[in-house]
């Protein structure tokens, strides 16, 4: 869960959510280029959370699991229902519910590292 | 974020109560229902006895959120009154308990998501409730 994978979607996440909340400050709606973009966040996050998955199984489990798997659906889901949103809202509230998502999954993939130490002590 | 709303030639002043800026809301409001009742569940069916108080409280914080992210989907008159009515509860909630678990932190030896006025999830449990009623507020029926 620490590896150099959750760092990666980490720094996107961020980077992608200084774009959008830009592009909204500009008053531009979501455009295909975010929209992929996020996409292609999420696809990140999905090899993240198959990693983490996959982990599960190799014996050292986190303390809390129900916690942690209940953090890892939250997170795949994280990215497809932004998307959703902002498709349904082609103006800047659009661009700014992308930023609010990339900035939320940073958040996640920490509490998962978190939760994850408890018990690896990674 | 300056929040000014979004020019009247992309919004109709009819226009729902959930799209534009209240679409935002209903994404944030929506990701404090989960957040709230996942934890308060979590807390309530593995050391439920530890604080009764403060995860009952946890579960009452999350049926507000969830009943204020309904209110916006639904919109119309009734989701209005829904949202209004979850989002003042919001509000009372999250200063009372935040004052309480400063003041006595006994009640609250767990947190809750108003803890401290929702410090550990970055204060947006104290300002949530001031963009949902400014919201409502802006988008009141007319009179016409």
């Amino acid at each position: 869960m620490n590896g150099p994978l959750s760092v990666a979607t980490i720094i996107a996440a961020l980077v992608l959510a200084l774009w959008c909340l830009l592009r909204s400050s500009r008053n531009r709606p979501p455009s295909r280029f975010d929209l992929a973009a996020t996409a292609a966040l999420g696809v990140l996050v999905i090899v993240l959370v198959v990693v983490a998955v996959v982990g599960l199984f190799d014996g050292s489990r986190p303390a809390e699991t129900g916690t942690f798997v209940g953090y890892l659906i939250t997170t795949v889901a994280f990215a497809p229902v932004a998307i959703y949103l902002a498709r349904l809202e082609p103006t800047r509230w659009g661009s700014l519910i992308l930023g609010v998502a990339c900035l939320v999954i940073p958040v996640l993939v920490l509490r998962l590292q978190q939760i994850a130490s408890v018990t690896t002590g990674v | 974020m300056s929040d000014s709303p979004a020019p009247a030639a992309d919004r109709p002043a009819d226009a729902a109560l959930r799209t534009g800026f209240g679409r935002l809301l209903l994404f944030v409001y929506g990701i404090f229902a989960l957040a709230a009742s996942a934890r308060a569940l979590v807390q309530i069916i593995t050391h439920f006895s530890e604080a009764p108080l403060a995860y009952l409280l946890s579960g009452v914080a999350g049926l507000v959120y969830i009943a204020a992210t309904v209110g916006l989907a639904i919109g119309g008159a009734k989701g209005r009154r829904i949202a209004l009515t979850s989002c003042s509860v919001e509000l009372i909630g999250v200063l009372v308990v935040g004052t309480l678990s400063i003041a006595d932190v006994g009640a609250f030896p767990d947190d809750t998501v108003w803890s401290r006025y929702g410090s550990g999830y970055g204060y947006v449990p104290l300002v949530l409730p001031f963009f949902g009623l400014w919201w409502l507020w802006h988008h009141r029926p007319s009179k016409d």
